[in-house]
């Protein structure tokens, strides 16, 4: 094992928002598909630094919660606001363009492209030159290209996957994918990291190095994240607040001793006698 | 302001003043309209068993339509070289599912259609090489088809021509929707099948044979396409020209959905009749000859309001 | 044993980023370049230029404009033939209503009727993904289709209907028109060919290149990362409907010299699909991997057959270019689903750690 590299120098979250303030606040939202609720009037926030964890049972309505959040779909009822502004309607890219980046339960990795490009996605909204001179790739076009690679890169380097750096994503490992599609969400150097499941079919070393990234994303990038997990172990040490969803409800809300102590959540995890 | 007028109200004017001209039109256009629904008919067979976008149905009615006329100029009788073109069916279906729908099982949508597009091409060449490239006449009349026609009186002086091919092409399709109905609902192998296009794999686990699903399907379209092959060859010819205007299936499926036999059905006749009516009352204010693209465009411009089709159900997409 | 990188180190970002990082692969392109632009016109007779070179440059460009929108964005197009038209009929139009401008310059500008098209053309794409697309771009084919044999002011109120190139020089040379040498027009074509390629590549390798794949490999993700479907979808329409366009032009100005309708029809635009099947989607050496092997295949048929003692009737040979090329879509799809790029890629890959098998 290397000595553990240093993470990457991205740029500070500067948005106005101290640690500890409110940075995301989901205000009594409601999600339905014809009759099928979704999520029923749920409320919680997120504190800038934090690590957010969203707990539940399958079908809880995690997933759909992280949907809401990054645009993806629209809730029937209540609101995001997202660094002091509401919204109700906002389309995935635009809350991608105000600094929510994301991974996915199933990877959703570019597969036709390499772990390099896959990286380079990332940086999309980082990158403004225009068509003309995308067409010549000289001068500012090119010299922007390779700034950016040089994030990734650094990225590449945090993560240790240098040496699939042009890998098609296709022909790897689903734990290294995992790991892609973290480097993917953190080349867009966002102040607000959503993870879903990110150690989803780990075994035990996977989940560790899993867990020293996402930890060392929240204390040196001082990245605000928000992530479902299934493992509990994972859960109680990693996070700061919990906040648990059961069948489109929200039955608990706290540090993890507390929630861990909740009657209703030992019920919804064990199943209760009626 | 003349503009307008020509556009929004003289084909109107036109349809009362005239109104048995007005329903030959809608006659020739539900015909049309019931061969676009057998050709999307095949596709939708197909597209169900196996979720394969099969562009080759225009060519099997053409191949089929072909095989059968080549075998009678060869000099066998009408109801041999029916059977014969039949079995010649069956084997195409079974070398299809032999030699490709087997070997990509499980590949990307587009990369079967590409498939189907490659085995349109080559069963123009194999077509062509062994039947030559000019149109030919069907055998209408020796396969025991009606070739006459009915005029029907309408009001005081209207007059409207139903020519007898055109109920008959009505009747068979119709027979052959039920039929296909019965084989799908009430047979061991139907359920099979709509166990297969529910999905595969959990089919697979219940010891259904996809090879064996998958030849019987495309055989059942291949006999799609043999009867609309006979029909269409009937009011025309059987000639390769038939590739092009079977492409009109596409908007067809479009408004039907590629999965709903009465959509396919409804769909023929919304194109067949919205083309017809189109072509006769507003063709002339351009020029004419707007067949050929206002199939797609309604379906286009239908698409933009309902992208889920007529029957289909909102696709609420998951990540 | 002559294809190694060894030794070969990056030691900038800039030299890794190279289109051919590898020096042998540099010296194999200027060697294809110098072949293309001296050898070529110097060996090669009227017919060579003619009916085998000019088209097949043209079509590549076709090819890789329909590879831009299917091989790298994801959307599958079945109008190729008709923005192929759209380019022909605007640029003669241009040269029309501009007789005294390089007809060079008309060339590039059609394009840009056709990137209009094909940008209205795009819109839908919004709103209805894959095979649903394919019954849009049918319709643009058919529409097109329509128009160039019903709106006579596009074909100038010829008797004929067909759009005839007129005689145009550059520079005191003829380059379009009976009258103008297969050399000059060869020089036009390939010129064209080679700054348009080099152009898409550079798009293909910077940002909206990559904003094109990640909507074809999963548009929910793209999506997700801040790309814009409008702009990432209208923008491979647009540069695939130019290229079309231009090589629909070209086309018509410096190799066929006379069009009807016809010739845009939908078979053309069946034909470009396999060259960018078979040449491998995605690609753009596939491209002209592909182009050269579907127009090569039935003159290699027309004329090869009868050196073996097997001479074959004209219609015979379409026939048979129609089963072989086919088929081998189909072993192709079932094989190596990449095409023709990646067997070469394969080829390369081979070379470089021979004689081991594997590296």
């Amino acid at each position: 094992m290397s000595a553990i590299a240093e993470p990457p120098v991205l740029a500070a979250p500067n948005d106005g928002i101290k640690p500890g303030e409110v940075l995301l606040e989901v205000r009594n939202v409601s999600l339905a598909f014809g009759g099928v609720k979704a999520v029923t009037n749920i409320s919680f926030d997120v504190r800038k630094g934090e690590i957010r964890a969203i707990i539940g049972p399958n079908g809880a309505g995690k997933t759909s919660m992280l949907n809401v959040i990054n645009g993806f779909y629209h809730p029937q009822e209540g609101e995001i606001v997202f660094r002091g502004e509401k919204r109700r309607r906002m389309q995935p890219y635009e809350a991608a363009a105000s600094g929510i980046a994301r991974t996915f339960q199933n990877v959703a990795l570019f597969k036709g492209m390499s772990t390099l490009d896959n990286i380079m996605s990332g940086r999309t909204l980082k990158m403004k030159r225009g068509f003309l001179w995308q067409l010549l790739h000289y001068g500012p076009a090119r010299d922007e290209e390779i700034e950016n690679r040089r994030k990734v890169e650094e990225i590449i380097d945090f993560l240790e996957i240098e040496s699939i750096r042009k890998t098609p994503v296709g022909k790897l490992p689903y734990g290294l994918q995992k790991r892609v599609e973290l480097g993917r969400a953190l080349a867009m150097e966002p102040d607000l990291l959503l993870l879903d499941e990110p150690m989803a079919g780990m075994n035990l070393e996977e989940k560790e190095d899993m867990s020293r990234f996402i930890l060392d994303v929240n204390r040196q990038m001082r990245t605000t994240i928000a992530l479902i997990e299934h493992d509990m172990g994972v859960v109680m040490d990693l996070s700061d607040r919990v906040v648990v969803l059961d069948y489109g409800k929200k039955i608990a809300d706290g540090t993890p001793d507390a929630v861990k102590n909740n009657q209703d959540v030992i019920d919804a995890y064990l199943g209760v006698a009626h | 302001m003349d503009f307008l007028h020509d556009i929004l109200l003289r084909p109107f004017m036109d349809m009362a003043a005239q109104p048995d001209f007005f329903i030959q039109v809608i006659w020739e256009g539900f015909v049309a309209g019931i061969l676009y629904a057998l050709i999307a008919l095949g596709f939708v067979l197909i597209y169900k068993a196996s979720g394969v976008f099969n562009f080759a149905q225009g060519i099997m009615v053409v191949f089929a339509g072909l095989t059968l006329v080549g075998l009678h100029e060869k000099g066998v009788p009408a109801w041999l070289a029916l059977i014969l073109t039949i079995g010649v069916m069956a084997l195409l279906a079974v070398c299809i599912e032999r030699f490709v729908m087997r070997k990509l099982v499980a590949q990307p949508d587009i990369i079967l259609l590409m498939s189907t597009i490659g085995m349109t091409y080559f069963l123009v060449g194999l077509g062509e090489f062994v039947f030559g490239g000019e149109p030919k006449q069907m055998i209408t009349s020796e396969l025991g088809l009606p070739t006459g026609s009915t005029a029907v009186e309408f009001g005081e002086r209207g007059l409207i021509i139903f020519q007898h091919i055109d109920i008959a092409a009505a009747v068979i399709a119709i027979v052959m929707v039920a039929a296909l109905a019965v084989f799908f609902n009430r047979t061991r192998i139907g359920r099979a099948l709509r166990a297969v296009a529910d999905d595969h794999q959990a089919a697979l686990s219940v010891g259904i044979s996809l090879n064996q699903i998958w030849a019987i399907v495309w055989f059942a379209a291949g006999i799609v396409a043999l009867t609309t092959g006979i029909m269409w060859g009937a009011r025309s010819d059987v000639s390769f020209a038939l590739e092009i205007v079977a492409l009109k299936a596409l908007p067809v499926l479009i408004l039907g959905g590629f999965t709903s036999i009465p959509g396919a059905i409804v769909g023929g006749l919304i194109i067949g009749i919205g083309e017809k009516i189109g072509e006769i009352y507003w063709g002339p204010l351009v020029g004419g000859g707007i067949e050929s693209w206002l199939a797609y465009m309604i379906a286009l411009i239908f698409l933009l309001f309902r992208p889920q089709g007529l029957f289909g159900e909102r696709i609420i997409e998951r990540i | 044993m002559f294809y190694r990188e060894v030794g070969q180190f990056k030691t900038s970002y800039a030299a890794d980023q190279q289109v051919f990082p590898i020096r042998q692969d540099r010296i194999g392109v200027a060697v294809i370049l110098l072949v293309a632009l001296v050898v070529v016109p110097w060996a090669g007779n009227d017919f060579f230029l003619s009916a085998i070179a000019i088209p097949f440059l043209v079509l590549a460009l076709a090819t890789i404009g329909l590879n831009v929108l299917t091989g790298y964005a994801g959307q599958l197009s079945l109008g190729t033939g008709g923005f192929m038209g759209v380019g022909a009929y605007a640029c003669y139009k241009l040269v029309t209503l501009f007789p005294d401008a390089p007809i060079v310059l008309h060339v590039l500008l059609s394009g840009f009727a056709a990137a209009a098209l094909g940008i209205v053309f795009g819109l839908p794409s919004l709103r209805i993904k894959g095979l649903y697309l394919a019954v849009t771009t049918l319709a643009a084919q058919f529409f097109f289709e329509w128009c160039f044999i019903r709106v006579p002011w596009l074909y100038n109120y010829n008797a004929s209907g067909a759009i005839e190139v007129p005689g145009r020089s550059m520079f005191g040379v003829t380059l379009t028109g009976p009258s103008a040498s297969s050399t000059a027009r060869y020089y036009v074509v390939l010129l064209v060919v080679i700054v348009l390629t080099v152009l898409v590549k550079n798009l293909i390798r910077g940002r909206i290149g990559r904003q094109w794949m990640m909507i074809r490999d999963m548009d929910i993700a793209a999506e997700l990362m801040g790309v814009r479907p409008l702009h990432a979808k209208l923008s491979a329409f647009a540069v695939s409907s130019y290229l079309c366009g231009v090589a629909g032009a070209m086309f018509v100005f410096f190799y066929l010299g006379a069009a009807e309708p016809s010739a845009f029809s939908v078979t053309l635009s069946f034909q470009v699909l396999f060259m960018a099947i078979l040449g491998g989607l995605g690609s753009l050496v596939g491209s002209f991997f592909g182009a050269a092997f579907i127009w090569i295949l039935p003159i290699l048929l027309r004329w090869g057959m009868p050196l073996v003692g097997m001479p074959l009737p004209s219609e015979t040979v379409t026939q048979l270019t129609s089963m072989i090329v086919g088929a081998l879509i189909i072993v192709f799809l079932i094989l190596e689903p990449h095409g023709l790029a990646r067997l070469w890629q394969i080829g390369k890959e081979k070379l470089r750690v021979w004689p081991f098998p594997y590296a």
